[in-house]
């Protein structure tokens, strides 16, 4: 690779003269925005950005031309001040805590050789070309060339690091899983790639510590570089809401035009006569010019139907709703001391509409921990749990392993009598745990007497192992052609024959070993489909009884493996040894005649028993899922996982059951076989009979795999694989990459309308995260890498039913009615001026007061309704979780859609309406009872007003569904306020300062006291309210809600338990037989330890199996899309299998034993 | 995973367990539902039709005549006089004759009407100076520019400026008895007490300076163009009602809010004559005008108005009948609401949807 010679980037290590020439970013970060001195022009510069506050500084400009000022400067200015110093003071507290961030990151300690001496530094101060040293767990500090590692047995000399060397590599940039350069040491060049640096953000793991040189520092490393400018989500409200305000727009200036039309014939007709006592202003010549001052005099008064405050009220709201998700402690985890974290504030309300759910497997529905659980052994089952025992009672029962010194101590298990079948020395128990300890591809490491660590490349396979260990048959150590066994204390030594590795078309694997009495034996496991095909006949009787077991396993979802043995005699051994060699030495179809060779000798075998592994599932999983699909939510599984682990994680968190009318699997390689596949799975699924009960009861699911989905996304496969996905209740796609992860949530997104939540823990699922329209990251024990692209943060798949069933659907609930009101209270507050019109010669005098109408918004009317936005309630929130359907208007958008704005806004005007005709027709006529004429526009205007604030109160109060003190207070305050601002405002003392300014002096008292205000007052009131009331009520009565129902049951009756969906405890267990087998294994393994070249796998190694598996159809895809979305999981591939040897795992922020969806980070 | 033991600890992270935080305020949720709804809607309406209904009986009890005087009578000429420029300073009197079918009991209330003149305009009604009104000396001789074009006559200030005070009203009515015996009696009025307290008291006063009478106060200022005397001389009979606390001029400057209204004139003084002690009896009235204020620039009219008040004030049908029917309609609404509750509701009241 050459890279231009002005954009290439020279490191010379342990140089900082030389590096300095090229003055590189230095390792200080700074995420802030402004400054103490910026803030100001810079903040008030993004605000004036915003096409609402632009609007508002342009009608203050309006309001200070004197011809068309029909409102106070101040009455516009008052609002936008307050709204602008909201968001100022928000903006201003972000940025306060980025600054603080920065510092702390900045000022991490990191050690740093200098001059031969490793020194504290702190990370601001480090250089491109120093070399730092990292310890375990420490987080890394800036893009780092890896130098050298130190792990358990090796150790480097520290002074061997002061190399000279020269790096010469490409300038930064935001790839993630691209690095091109050469290093230049001692006269040799060696080419660097990806694999060789550690990025900045991740964490070492497994390692004890390592030297790096620093390449990339501070704003140059890849993790700067990718935290530029994240696409800003927006809600569909939002979109509706700026629709909307569009629309206002228009009617604003419709209602302009139209009374500057009545402007243009009133002052022709009458105006014009009635100069001699009012002339045009001198710029005014003709009734036209007059018309136009109009429209723009009545754009300023009636602004107030585009609300100002509405942005802030919103955000404020959000911002509450979003508080309430981190103080929850329903959605704490004990265990890792984590709160949930509402790491966007903006979306809230989205979360009560989702409408598809797209999980991770690994890590996020299971927590990657497989246990060995139950096992059946010769006909007999072992493990059964006794139902209804609780904790303390378990541990209680937990099997006691004193005995043997080896045991490791976290393992669990509670039947005794597979204990005591051990110590009673059953031959076949004894033969079924030598079997495990014998039949597997795992390394064991003794780093002292006795404390033996397993290295497994797959978790089932730790687990079988670690079982065999625990019950007495301890797996020591290994050797190309020996296994050491302790077998209940006594140190057995088998010889190695063969292994027969594991495929995915074999679904087995065996070992052919030589007992130190000289027996010879093949032991095997694997898929029950295939086992007991190979079964000697004998064993029909022993077959049906395990197969039965196996079943009941199944339908556990759990993980099942079948074990059998064959004695061989000398003779056969031979003969097949033979065989193999010849079939190894073949030239050509060798793993063919391979597994010819195998296939010949597993057969006739003698069946010992099966095993169950559970693959832990997360807390809670399957009854969250099972509420969550109640819910109407589909969910679908994303996982890099096999299809057959996949299935079976499907079965145990209950998205797919037996039940089900029908699983299709899509695991075709062409487009040909891909469509043909589709087509005839969507033939059924698609097209139920049009009997409604045919549709209810057939349940359908589809399993669809990487390379068939590949084909799938295609342009013109999409849409059909997509309504058949939409048909089939659960969709499982495996061995996805995360790309495809994407561009499923993509589909979805664009064809269906709906809203999506992606949900993982893994860098590999941060394509998906930041895809969908909300993203969870489920911050699991390590990577924060998903957590950090996400919308939303908590430590358990679980708490997703609280935060969309709960949080969100009260935030949508909230923001919706908070709309509707808002809406409705400027509609029937501005919509006043517009009839007033018609009586005024369209000359835009306002109803109201000035500093009514400049509080009315900020004061009067803004906390109650806030208020409600934050804390409504409709049904608590057990109900929401009892009844999941509640949360359906969410999906289908019903609280606050297009034509619900239309009613508000019907209602609006038609409370203006009865605001202005009940105080028109009662006040031009009426006399007080001094005989004074009440149809002074003073007393109007305040007539109108009180009768406004008092129909929005009690508005607001028929709204408000749960009032707490905090509503109370803000509805009552609002009204105290009101009058007690009122009588300020219209008082002598303001007047005798500021005559010109309250001219409504004495105005509050005098036509309070009038009996007729009062009786006004109460006519409009109950005219507005009425109808509302009597709307409501028939809608409850007629088309209740569920949420009314609901409410009104346990307002009524408190005691009438819920019914929790009944498919939660019932075990699937169905007629139908289905395998358990799953096993997250690889082939190769066995081969890498008889041939003995390399017994400690070195990651790079495993890379190379890994990727031979799924190369190709990885290939195809990567043709046809352009990897835009690649995030990094390409760093997970070098780091996932550290396992096992030497290097360091540098996980790109997370790492996990991923060793099943290793296959797919291949890119 | 390291097994942290989180819950009570310092460090732990444990959100509050504060009603505020977790939702749980204690709260009231009501809900409407027949019990309280329906009740309510009966109560609303029966009490919206009674209190109409207590209206109508004492709006009936109210007696209130208009007299549209703009061409009536002997006012055709007067008329015609004020449409002509050349004649618009000459005076001219007239007089408009009228009878009370009944007694106006009590207090009897003399307003004068206008009919399409808007004095709710927004450059009309801003065309105030209330520092002037309100008696600033240093606003008396700098009105302010919202006056415009009425601040200035020639450079001289205008006191009281601005096109509200320019436009007063300034007919003046004199209201004589004809007795069935014959004779004329003059029916006094009070012209006094007929503005706000307020208005009165606080929001006009007169600009002073020691030792100067009114006259001097207001020398170096002029008259509004339309007026036929200077501010100070608005009042010839009562001394303390002259200047900006002329009771007809606060009257006037207190702007209604339609384009049709009535302001109070004067208050039927019943101690003076032991013949209005009980109000204005039925019979023959002549109500005799001083026609100054031109009618055809607003192309309205101009009416006398006699009118007594209740409790709640005057003649006013609009509020009792507004009453009855809406009270009536929610009744209607309620039991239209009661049948359907009764008949086609509580289905959706039972959970099992």
């Amino acid at each position: 690779v050459s890279f231009c010679r002005k954009e290439e980037r020279r490191v010379r290590a342990n140089d900082r003269e030389y590096n300095e020439k090229f003055q590189y970013a230095n390792n200080c970060i700074m995420t802030s925005k402004y400054n103490i001195i910026t803030f100001l022009p810079v903040n008030l510069f993004e605000q004036f950005q915003e096409v609402a506050n632009t609007y508002f500084l342009f009608l203050l400009i309006l309001q200070l031309i004197p011809q068309i000022s029909s409102l106070s400067w101040f009455t516009t200015i008052v609002p936008l001040v307050l709204v602008l110093s909201i968001t100022a003071v928000k903006d201003a507290t972000d940025d306060y805590f980025r600054h603080k961030s920065d510092n702390q990151v900045n000022n991490r300690q990191s050690q740093v050789l200098i001059s031969g001496i490793l020194q504290k530094e702190k990370w601001m101060n480090v250089r491109v070309g120093d070399i730092i040293k990292l310890e375990n767990n420490q987080f890394v500090a800036a893009d780092l060339l890896l130098l050298s590692s130190k792990n358990i047995c090796t150790h480097i000399p520290s002074a061997h690091l002061m190399i000279l060397g020269e790096v010469i590599c490409e300038p930064p940039n935001n790839k993630l899983d691209r690095f091109c350069g050469t290093l230049y040491w001692r006269e040799n060049k060696y080419s660097l790639s990806n694999q060789n640096m550690l990025l900045r953000g991740c964490v070492l793991r497994n390692t004890e510590s390592c030297y790096g040189l620093v390449i990339f520092a501070g704003p140059d490393t890849k993790l700067m570089q990718n935290s530029g400018r994240t696409k800003f989500k927006r809600t569909s409200i939002d979109r509706l809401m700026n629709t909307l305000v569009l629309w206002i727009f228009g009617f604003l200036v419709c209602m302009g035009v139209i009374l500057a039309i009545g402007n243009a014939v009133w002052e022709k007709e009458v105006g014009s006569l009635f100069q001699s006592y009012l002339p045009w202003d001198p710029s005014v010549d003709n009734f036209l010019f007059s018309a136009f001052l109009a429209f723009w005099s009545y754009v300023i008064i009636l602004n107030t139907v585009v609300p100002i405050s509405l942005y802030v009220s919103v955000e404020v709201i959000r911002l509450g709703h979003s508080y309430f998700i981190n103080w929850d402690r329903r959605m704490f985890c004990q265990r890792c001391n984590t709160p949930a974290e509402a790491r966007t504030t903006t979306l809230n309300e989205e979360l009560g509409q989702v409408e598809y759910i797209f999980s991770d497997k690994t890590g996020t529905l299971t927590q990657n921990i497989m246990t060995f659980n139950k096992c059946s052994i010769n006909g007999h089952a072992y493990g059964e749990e006794e139902s209804g025992t609780s904790l303390c009672e378990k541990e209680f029962l937990r099997l006691d392993f004193s005995f043997n010194s080896l045991a490791d101590k976290d393992f669990c298990f509670y039947d005794q009598s597979l204990l005591d079948a051990i110590k009673l020395g059953e031959p076949l128990v004894h033969e079924f745990f030598r079997l495990l300890s014998l039949c597997h591809t795992v390394m064991s490491e003794e780093k002292s007497e006795g404390e033996l660590v397993y290295k497994a490349q797959s978790p089932d396979e730790g687990a079988l192992v670690t079982a065999a260990r625990n019950f007495g048959f301890v797996f020591r150590s290994r050797t190309p052609n020996t296994i050491t066994v302790q077998e209940l204390g006594r140190p057995v030594t088998y010889s190695l024959l063969a292994i027969l590795d594991f495929n995915n078309i074999r679904k087995r694997m065996s070992v052919v070993v030589r007992s130190p009495e000289g027996k010879i034996r093949l032991y095997c496991k694997g898929a029950d489909t295939l086992l007991f095909e190979r079964l000697h006949p004998c064993n029909q009787d022993l077959m049906n009884v395990t197969s039965d077991h196996l079943n009941e396993y199944a339908a556990d979802g759990l993980r099942t493996l079948v074990l059998a043995y064959r004695d061989l005699s000398e003779q056969q051994w031979e003969d097949w040894a033979a065989q193999l060699h010849s079939a190894e030495r073949a030239p050509d179809y060798r793993e063919d005649r391979l597994a010819a060779a195998y296939e010949e000798i597993e057969q006739d075998m003698m069946l010992l028993g099966a095993t169950a592994i559970e693959d832990k599932l997360q807390e809670g999983v399957p009854e969250t899922i099972a509420l969550l699909s109640l819910a109407n939510i589909k969910i679908w599984v994303l996982t890099g996982d096999k299809q057959e682990t996949a299935v079976n994680i499907g079965y145990s968190c209950k998205m797919l059951t037996d039940d089900m009318t029908e699983v299709f699997i899509i695991n075709g390689h062409t487009v040909q076989s891909v469509r043909e596949e589709l087509r005839q799975k969507s033939m059924p699924a698609a097209h139920p009979s049009s009997n409604l009960l045919d549709s209810i009861s057939g349940e359908y699911a589809l399993v669809i795999s990487g390379h068939s989905l590949a084909h799938a996304l295609e342009a013109d496969m999409e849409r059909e694989f997509l309504d058949t996905a939409c048909v089939c209740k659960a969709v499982i796609c495996c061995r996805v990459t995360p790309l495809q992860k994407a561009l499923v949530v993509e589909l979805v997104k664009k064809h269906k309308k709906a809203v999506t939540l992606a949900v993982g823990d893994g860098a590999n699922d941060v394509s998906m995260i930041k895809t969908a329209h909300i993203g969870v990251g489920i911050s699991g024990q390590e990577g924060i890498q998903a957590v950090l692209a996400s919308d939303y943060s908590f430590s358990q798949f679980r708490f997703l039913q609280r935060l969309l069933l709960v949080h969100g659907r009260w935030s949508y609930l909230r923001m919706c009615r908070f709309l509707c009101y808002f809406f409705y209270k400027n509609f029937a507050f501005t919509m006043v001026h517009f009839w007033f019109g018609f009586f005024c010669g369209f000359s835009a005098q306002t109803v109201y007061d000035q500093y009514f109408i400049t509080l009315y918004n900020i004061v009067y009317t803004s906390l109650p309704v806030l208020a409600m936005g934050i804390f409504d309630q409709d049904v608590p929130e057990q109900r929401s979780l009892e009844y999941p359907k509640l949360y359906e208007p969410g999906q289908l958008n019903l609280l606050f859609n297009k034509r619900e704005f239309f009613i508000c806004i019907a209602q609006g005007i038609y409370t203006s309406v009865v605001l202005f005709c009940v105080p028109y027709g009662v006040l031009s006529q009426a006399t007080g009872s001094d005989g004074i004429p009440l149809a002074d526009y003073q007393t109007f205007a305040v007539t109108v007003a009180t009768s406004l604030v008092i129909v929005v109160s009690v508005q607001i109060a028929l709204d408000t569904g749960y009032w707490t003190a905090i509503n109370h207070f803000f509805i009552w305050g609002s009204l105290g306020s009101y009058f007690t601002i009122l009588f300020a405002m219209h008082s002598n003392i303001l007047f005798s300062i500021f005559p010109n300014q309250f001219h409504f002096v004495g105005n509050a008292q005098n036509t309070l006291q009038q009996p007729v205000v009062w009786l006004t007052i109460a006519l409009a009131t109950v005219i507005c309210i009425v109808p509302v009331l009597a709307f409501r009520f028939l809608k409850l009565d007629l088309k209740p809600q569920l949420s009314d129902t609901v409410r009104r049951a346990f307002t009524k009756t408190q005691i009438r338990r819920s019914r929790r969906p009944g498919a939660l405890g019932r075990l699937g267990r169905a007629g139908s037989r289905r395998s358990g087998y799953a096993f997250a294994h690889q082939e190769g393994f066995g081969e890498l330890i008889t041939s003995g070249k390399n017994m400690r796998l070195s990651s790079l190694a495993l890379a190379t199996f890994a990727s031979r598996h799924s190369a190709s159809w990885i290939d195809t895809l990567r043709k046809k899309k352009v990897l835009q979305l690649v995030q990094g999981f390409k760093h997970l591939l070098a780091t996932l299998y550290s396992g096992s040897g030497s290097l360091v795992s540098a996980s790109f922020l997370a790492v996990k034993n991923k060793g099943s969806d290793l296959g797919s980070f291949v890119i | 995973m390291g097994k942290k033991v989180a819950g009570s600890g310092p460090c732990s992270r444990i959100p509050d367990n504060s009603a505020f935080k977790q939702q749980r305020l204690p709260a009231w949720s009501p809900s409407l539902t027949a019990e309280t709804v329906l009740p309510f809607f009966y109560i609303i309406g029966l009490v919206c039709v009674l209190l109409g209904v207590a209206l109508f009986l004492t709006v009936q009890k109210i007696q209130e005549i208009q007299v549209d005087y703009t061409t009536s009578g002997t006012c055709d000429a007067c008329f015609e006089m004020r449409s002509n420029k050349m004649s618009a300073s000459v005076k001219c009197r007239c007089s408009v004759d009228f009878s009370l079918k009944e007694n106006f009991q009590e207090d009897v209330f003399l307003y004068y009407g206008l009919v399409n003149f808007h004095q709710n305009l927004r450059r009309y009604m801003d065309s105030r100076d209330d520092g002037q009104l309100v008696g600033r000396t240093t606003n008396l001789k700098n009105p302010s520019t919202y006056c415009e074009p009425f601040a200035y006559n020639n450079g001289t200030p205008i006191a009281p400026c601005g096109a509200i005070a320019n436009s007063m009203f300034n007919d003046s009515f004199t209201l004589k008895y004809l007795p069935p015996t014959g004779g004329v009696v003059i029916v006094p009025f009070y012209r006094t007490g007929i503005a706000w307290y307020t208005d009165k008291n606080v929001k006009f006063r007169n600009p002073q300076i020691e030792n100067e009478l009114l006259p001097q106060v207001f020398q170096g200022t002029a008259q509004p163009f339309y007026w036929q005397k200077p501010v100070y001389e608005l009042d010839p009979s009562d001394p303390n009602n002259n200047g900006f606390i002329n009771e007809d001029f606060i009257v006037w400057m207190r702007e209604a809010a339609f384009p049709s209204f009535k302001k109070l004139y004067g208050i039927l003084n019943r101690q003076s004559k032991a013949i209005f002690e009980h109000g204005l009896p039925a019979g023959n009235y002549s109500v005799t005008i001083s026609y100054n204020f031109p009618a055809q620039y607003f192309q309205g009219k101009k009416l006398v108005v006699l009118s007594t008040v209740s409790w709640f004030g005057g003649k006013n049908i609009f509020l009792p009948i507004a009453y009855i029917v809406t009270g009536g309609v929610i009744l209607v609404v309620a039991v239209v609401l009661t049948v359907v509750y009764i008949k086609i509701g509580k289905k959706g009241l039972n959970m099992e949807e």
